[in-house]
């Protein structure tokens, strides 16, 4: 689905800031990536460069078989199938009513008008607002946690078949996040997209990903699944990176002597786990 | 692509110039402004010109740093050109042909403006590439002064230019991101004839003064609670105080700038 072959990134400015290092990556259809790393490790400017708002400086970035850094290539067609929601979408809102700032993305696609609405509706639906009661207000008017719905419809009113999300739960209050997560979800395993997540929550990213990028300075350090990638405790904390809560508290246990799977990523099934161990542990 | 923009760019280095009192410099640079216009001949700019590289080359600047910043205006200087070589009558006729003639007075007010504007800017711009924004704006602070008792509001004044060049690069940076992420959802910034462009301009200019309202908001409130109110009685950090270097830069301006007046 996306490829990317020894691609380096160099910021053309005074510093000459190397932000990405020889990168290879093989994204598959049906993926959902978590993409951790602190800041400045390269992860933004890596997303940009998958819907060719940048060019690297060297190396390729394919996307569905388009090498975008060849010539001709219509950069539209690449950002209608790689949607990018960037840090605080809501800063981007400018039209004058809910309506108009989600048709913005399909109306620059060329569709026609009822094709527009209909997607519009859909995409109002996915971010669970009223379409009725929302779509002839003002984004402006809305509290910040509408406001971000309203600028993730916008762009899921592109179908994109990848979504990539920065950060998309900072700042937003714990009921807010936690319908953002599952929203993520349907989207992944209902719509069938491929999502790229960029989060500096762990739980978030063991929660919902399937694959796991630890990026540092540039290059990927670690690459696998959510229990490979936080199996490697001590390489995280090194890069200043934290596990999730759950996963923590297993290790710990684990430290103690309690035979314990540490793989596990839903609050519900970790609780199941270490009742289970303290039964067994009781027993002997 | 927003990042090619540079206003009064300044460029540290360790120079007598640099050093120079900020006050001192912007009232070297009015007089010498002064004495450009009442320049009457090419002796007197070419003591100017003499004088002025003496000064870059003292500053340490780089000097293709300092021609750079004529490129902006490089097409008013063309046009001023050809607009007095044809349209300016008088003298000899060097060249005609039908209607159109180029006469020696053109010729001659057109080189003349020309130097005078090259002069102008080169002048102006080493004080901006030798003095830091907010050097400059306490300079203007402590000059405008003496005019508060006429009610002109000197520190507030200062106060806006300090807070508008501080926010230049953080709004050039918004721009970019806020382009980027409408690019993101099809928008079109570099096709088009000029109205479609300027219409393709919204979605950019709506959220980037949304957000520059925003920041003020926010900043008027960080400053309030902070106790902020004004120039009155406030003292500051680096407080600007004359060198005899000053005045031996003041000196040796006054006698160029009457010398040059004089030809």
């Amino acid at each position: 689905m996306i490829e990317l072959k020894n691609v380096t990134h160099v910021y053309q400015d005074e510093n000459n800031v190397t932000a990405l290092n020889d990168i290879n990556l093989d994204i598959e259809h049906g993926e959902f990536i978590g993409l951790v790393g602190h800041t400045g490790s390269g992860k933004s400017t890596l997303v940009q460069l998958l819907n060719g708002l940048i060019k690297p400086t060297q190396g390729k970035v394919i996307v569905k078989d388009t090498v975008l850094t060849g010539k001709k290539v219509n950069l539209k067609d690449i950002r209608r199938s790689v949607g990018l929601v960037f840090q605080y979408p809501e800063h981007q809102l400018f039209e004058e009513t809910i309506y108009a700032d989600i048709a913005f993305g399909p109306k620059n696609l060329g569709l026609d008008k009822d094709e527009i609405e209909v997607r519009v509706k859909e995409a109002l639906n996915l971010v669970n607002l009223d379409y009725e009661k929302f779509k002839d207000r003002s984004p402006f008017n809305l509290s910040g946690g509408q406001q971000r719905k309203i600028a993730l419809a916008g762009v899921l009113a592109l179908k994109p078949d990848v979504l990539i999300l920065d950060e998309p739960s900072a700042g937003l209050d714990p009921q807010a996040r936690d319908q953002l997560a599952d929203l993520l979800r349907i989207l992944h395993q209902e719509k069938n997209m491929t999502i790229i997540l960029i989060s500096h929550r762990m739980e978030e990213i063991a929660y919902l990903a399937t694959r796991v990028i630890v990026m540092h300075q540039g290059e990927v350090v670690l690459d696998g699944t959510p229990a490979e990638v936080f199996s490697h405790e001590k390489q995280l904390h090194k890069l200043a990176l934290d596990l999730p809560q759950i996963t923590e508290i297993l290790h710990q246990l684990r430290a103690k002597g309690y035979a314990l799977n540490t793989d596990i990523f839903s609050i519900q099934a970790a609780a199941d786990e270490i009742l289970n161990a303290l039964r067994s542990k009781k027993k002997c | 692509m927003l990042k090619d923009i540079t206003i009064g760019q300044y460029i540290p280095r360790n120079s007598i110039i640099h050093r120079l009192d900020a006050r001192m410099k912007i009232i070297i640079t009015t007089l010498m402004i002064i004495s450009l216009f009442l320049i009457e001949g090419f002796t007197g700019f070419g003591i100017f010109f003499l004088f002025l590289i003496i000064m870059i080359f003292m500053s340490k600047l780089p000097v293709k740093k300092v021609l750079k910043g004529l490129k902006p205006i490089l097409f008013l200087i063309m046009l001023t050109l050809v607009i007095h070589i044809f349209l300016t009558k008088g003298g000899e006729v060097l060249w005609s042909w039908k209607f159109i003639s180029i006469e020696s007075e053109g010729v001659f007010t057109g080189f003349f403006m020309v130097s005078r504007i090259l002069l102008l800017i080169l002048f102006t711009s080493t004080l901006t590439l030798t003095t830091s924004p907010l050097q400059l704006t306490d300079g203007i602070e402590y000059i405008l002064t003496p005019l508060k008792r006429f009610g002109v509001p000197a520190s507030e004044l200062s106060m806006m230019m300090t807070i508008a060049l501080r926010f230049i690069p953080t709004l050039l940076e918004e721009a970019d991101k806020i382009m980027k992420a409408q690019m993101a959802r099809g928008a079109d910034f570099e096709s088009g004839n000029i109205i479609q462009r300027a219409k393709n301009l919204i979605p950019l200019l709506v959220p980037l003064f949304i957000s520059a309202f925003r920041r003020a908001d926010d900043l008027a409130l960080a400053m309030e609670s902070r106790c902020y109110r004004g120039g009155e009685g406030r003292t500051r950090l680096h407080e600007l105080r004359y060198h005899y270097r000053d005045f031996f830069a003041l000196g040796t301006s006054l006698i160029i700038g009457i010398i040059v007046s004089y030809f």
